[in-house]
């Protein structure tokens, strides 16, 4: 890789020989070329696309990593029928060292931020550690794989630095990450933005299935490994990249295999492995492997150890947990902070969601080179048995219309249908009118979760959800929930509303401005409804807005999935929930306008129609129980009229 | 052109004070008898904006127009109602008690009316305009009310004994103008129960105290048997209210001397006579449409070969918009000339310009051949 580098840079010097000259344009021949052509390994891959998948910086990656845990451990759960328990852990790694375990790390974290004095040593001592690491992390540590050695050191170096990958730099969000990191960081415990990563030990706990020590291995040391890809059905995660990408990003700056503690029955002993990434084979690298002592009956427990950065605020760990929280009722989290806090989220209902269905394509938007596709690999024979059997909700008859429509023979063969056949074919299935997509493919959180959800975090706001019901865009179901809490006991009057994404139940925390969903917000006439509104952007006041899209085939905007993309229908659905919202709030905060006014009036009455009589009785010199009266009729006379 | 008031004013003070109780207790009752009625009571107050304001040159002053607002008791205006009667009740207790209070006064009286406090000075300043302009429209002044202002009145010397009933137990004090020495006669604030007894032929207004004083020290009143008066700029309500009183009670003429610029015209002159604009519901009492205008003129810069300077911008536009937008200057041909002349010639002059021929030259020379045809002043 790096003779490639030297050789093929435009405009190098020649050697040392006098000023650089223009390039020159020299033909190459396709031998020539073909000793250039190799594979690309793994980790070069990861090196050159990390911001797709996710890691683009310290901040990020540790977000990722906890992100791809929770979502793993969730669907594992929920795949089994178990009411998911999910334990999130970070502690600091120069904490872990000096304090021998992890519960006494976090118990030393948490006593050193109570005192200011302490915290400042630790941190001292532990910018001493970290320093003296990456060194001795690369140079030493023998359980680092032989044949990846130079590859690694080469990633260590330009992982973070951003002049390095000229691609990655970029990417909108990683500017954006690097504003909000200059904003956000600077005062955790006395660490500045400036500091390099630090490491920290990522632990997931789940109480799932558990996974047989066969399968440890390959789950988390294996690169798209997986059983999501290209399938039509609503899921967490859809590439199956997660979770070992997190725990490559893990080896390849600690140089530590990923950790996996798993017991898939009270009857079994659990099981301990340490996996590592074989990046050249792209192959699991067992390190370790033995049945343990474990106090859980079954579940998994993966620990990661990392170099990152670690952040509260809008795009903080903290934050994604309370919003799976709230995408997951049936979900209890239990979170400790790297200061050794817990934070517990309990779940709201003991009934699981209902397990989404695998479903077949919806005619409406199918594109052209997807029918093609179908048409290609069918074991149907015939156009209209084609038809009515591998597409969703199109019988015998709409089948047979379709065919009338592209002017084709429902007996036609469908090895024979040509291309320009397929082009009417694919412009006939727009046309024809059919039922809405299976609801039960998808599956909403539901109004009344929503609702609960919403009222534990905010117990006096105003809180309205809307499930709307299920649509299509491009041959895809998908649903959209809206919900909406407002309190202006508990949120900042006069600043933007916080909007929460959420697509498949997973919580989306960067891009909000390219997201589908922030543009129908934007996009609503928030005045209408009697709240702030500043031109082309979010409405401001004590405002949580939360929007769920649900599918079998998310639209994101790019691989990081962190943006719906902008279809028309969904856009129109989300506004559509919105405004129902909206509509409930609007009508809410003029009853409470019309409320408050009516205490003023009242409030006005009571304090100034007295002094009115007494004026007049000093002026007239009546006496005190003319006063009375007069007070009282007056009193009368506005109450009379304040009605009408 | 200074037609005598159509109804002759009350005179003493007990009379005015008769006539301000009688005022603020039929209003009281007014609003009593609605309330007995079962009906929402209304205070009416004349419009106060430049859109009710005319020149009435029969009466010779700017003038407020016919348009009223009624304003009804509603929990909206409850608390503006409630101040409005606890000020009239106020006003009340001064004229029994035969105290003044000035603005800032009576806005820390409301400090002992609970809920009904006034918060800043201005909602009690806007709460005793709007009583002005309610009492204005039965004849009744600020000053009667015993509101008075803080601005001083101006100086007085001259032909003229002043009868004020200031004294112990309501006793008259005579003033006699002429001894004052070097110094003058302070108008009060409040002039509305003065008498006057002067055997003056006229009074001149003067725009400056500088010329005030050179005049007084010549004795100029005694030669010319006549009252003088400092303006200091812009007259005082009080200023234009002695003058106007003293001059409709001894029936004497009042020339007004300034510089020659449109702030001596516009803004001066104009006010002495006619009014403000913005205070056109008081203007009634607070003007002298007798004046005229003795000097200094355009006409006169050029007579007298006055050393000038040259008009500022401001001066221009204050001169244009006098021209085009006054309705006093708008009505007198004469006015319009001397102004657009003043701004063809580009310069103004100063009335103590005169010093420029000697000390004395504006009493022996200028004044005296002025005063010699008053009917060429310009009105």
């Amino acid at each position: 890789m790096a003779a490639k580098s030297t050789s093929t840079a435009p405009g190098a010097p020649d050697g040392d020989s006098g000023p650089p000259k223009k390039p020159v344009r020299v033909g190459r021949t396709a031998d020539e070329m073909a000793g250039q052509q190799r594979d690309i390994s793994v980790s070069e891959f990861f090196s050159k696309n990390r911001h797709l998948l996710g890691f683009d910086n310290p901040l990020k990656a540790l977000m990722t990593t906890v992100k791809e845990g929770v979502d793993n451990a969730l669907d594992a759960c929920e795949e089994a029928g178990i009411l998911p328990e999910v334990i999130v852990e970070i502690t600091r790694v120069a904490d872990l060292e000096r304090f021998g375990s992890a519960d006494a790390a976090a118990a030393a974290a948490s006593a050193a931020v109570s005192s200011a004095a302490a915290g400042a040593a630790a941190s001292v001592a532990g910018d001493a550690t970290r320093t003296s690491q990456p060194v001795s992390a690369a140079a030493s540590d023998p359980a680092r794989p032989a044949s990846g050695g130079d590859e690694d050191s080469l990633f260590q170096r330009t992982l973070f630095d951003a002049d390095a990958d000229p691609t990655a730099d970029k990417d909108v969000d990683e500017k954006e990450a690097r504003k909000e990191a200059r904003k956000a960081i600077p005062k955790v415990r006395g660490r500045k933005v400036t500091d390099p990563p630090e490491r920290f030990l990522i632990a997931i706990e789940d109480n799932g299935p558990g996974i047989v020590p066969e399968q440890i291995g390959r789950v988390f040391g294996k690169l798209l490994y997986g059983s999501k890809f290209h399938r039509l059905k609503q899921q967490r995660g859809q590439q199956g990249i997660g979770i070992s990408a997190a725990g490559m990003y893990g080896q390849l700056t600690t140089g530590k295999p990923v950790r996996i503690t798993s017991r898939t029955s009270k009857r079994k002993p659990a099981h301990y492995m340490e996996v590592a990434l074989d990046l050249q084979k792209n192959q699991p690298d067992i390190r370790a492997s033995r049945d343990v002592e474990w106090d859980r009956p079954q579940g998994t427990r993966v620990e990661i150890e990392l170099e990152a950065k670690y952040q509260k605020g809008l795009k903080s760990v903290d934050t994604y947990l309370r919003a799976t929280a709230l995408a997951n009722p049936h979900v209890t989290i239990r979170y400790r902070d790297p200061e050794g806090a817990w934070q517990v989220w309990e779940r709201a209902t003991k009934q699981l969601p209902a397990e989404p269905r695998e479903v077949q394509p919806h005619p409406y938007g199918v594109e052209l080179g997807m029918l093609l596709q179908m048409l290609k690999v069918t074991e149907h024979r015939k156009l209209a048995g084609f038809l009515e059997n591998e597409f969703s909700r199109v019988t015998k008859r709409a089948a047979i219309e379709i065919c009338e429509l592209s002017g084709l023979n429902p007996e036609t063969w469908v090895a024979r249908v040509a291309r320009e056949e397929a082009t009417a074919l694919h412009a006939a299935l727009g046309k024809v009118e059919l039922m809405n997509p299976p609801t039960d493919c998808v599956s909403p959180i539901g109004e009344g979760l929503l609702v609960d959800s919403l009222q534990r975090e905010y117990p006096n706001a105003f809180i309205r959800a809307v499930t709307r019901a299920p649509a299509v865009y491009r041959g895809n179901p998908f649903q959209i929930e809206v919900a909406l809490a407002h309190d202006p006991a508990k949120i900042a009057a006069d600043q933007t509303i916080t909007l929460m994404r959420f697509a498949n139940r997973v919580p989306l925390l960067y891009q909000q401005g390219a997201c589908a969903i922030s543009k129908a917000v934007t996009a609503v006439r928030w005045k209408n409804y009697g709240v702030t509104h500043p031109k082309g952007a979010l409405p401001t006041g004590p405002m949580v807005l939360a929007v769920h899209v649900a599918s079998v085939w998310v639209p994101f905007t790019s691989e990081s999935k962190e943006a719906v993309a902008s279809y028309d229908d969904i856009v129109k659905e989300i506004q559509l929930g919105v405004m129902e919202c909206a509509r409930s709030l609007g009508q809410h905060l003029s009853k409470t306008r019309r409320t408050a006014e009516e205490l003023k009036k009242r409030d006005y009455i009571a304090r100034y129609i007295p002094k009115i009589s007494e004026a007049l009785q000093k002026i007239l010199e009546f006496d005190a129980a003319e006063r009375d009266r007069t007070t009282e009729r007056l009193t009368d006379i506005l109450n009379r009229s304040r009605n009408l | 052109m200074s037609k005598a008031p159509r109804k002759k004013p009350a005179q003493t003070r007990a009379e005015l004070d008769a006539v301000t109780m009688e005022s603020i207790e039929s209003m009281a009752a007014a609003v009593h008898k609605k309330i007995q009625g079962g009906q929402k009571p209304t205070l009416s107050f004349p419009i106060r904006s430049l859109a009710n304001v005319d020149y009435d040159s029969d009466v010779g002053y700017l003038k407020i127009g016919d348009a009223t607002s009624e304003r009804t008791l509603t929990y909206n205006t409850a608390k503006g109602f409630a101040q409005t009667l606890l000020l009239m009740e106020f006003a009340r207790s001064q004229i029994r008690t035969d105290r003044h209070s000035t603005k800032r006064e009576a806005y820390y009286i409301s400090k002992n009316w609970g809920e009904a406090r006034f918060d800043e000075q201005p909602e009690s300043d806007t709460v005793l305009d709007d009583i002005e302009a309610m009492f204005a429209a039965r004849g009744v002044t600020r000053e009667q009310l015993r509101f008075t202002a803080e601005e001083h009145g101006g100086s007085v010397s001259g032909e003229l004994v002043v009868i004020d009933p200031a004294g112990e137990n309501g006793a008259d004090v005579f003033i006699d103008c002429t001894a004052f020495g070097s110094g003058s006669y302070s108008i009060p604030t409040d002039v509305e129960g003065l008498r006057f007894e002067t055997s003056a032929k006229f009074i001149l207004c003067i725009e400056t105290g500088g010329s005030f004083d050179r005049l007084h020290r010549a004795r100029f009143w005694k030669k010319h048997k006549c009252i003088l008066v400092a303006m200091g700029g812009v007259p005082s309500r009080a200023c234009r209210r002695f003058v106007r009183k003293l001059s409709d009670q001894v029936g004497i003429p009042v020339y007004a001397f300034t510089d020659c610029d449109p702030y001596g015209f516009a803004n001066i002159y104009r006010t002495l006579k006619v009014g403000s604009g913005n205070a056109a519901h008081i203007n009634q009492f607070f003007c002298v449409p007798r004046a005229t205008f003795l000097g200094v003129t355009p006409q006169d810069i050029v007579d007298y070969k006055l050393p000038t300077h040259p008009l500022q911008d401001v001066d221009i536009k204050r001169g244009r918009d006098a021209i085009k937008n006054d309705p006093f200057f708008q009505s007198h041909r004469v006015w319009v000339k001397a102004i657009e002349q003043l701004i063809d010639s580009g310069d103004r002059a100063e009335q103590q310009a005169f010093a420029a021929h000697g000390l004395d030259y504006v009493h022996d020379v200028y004044l005296p051949q002025k005063l010699a045809d008053v009917k060429a002043f310009l009105p």
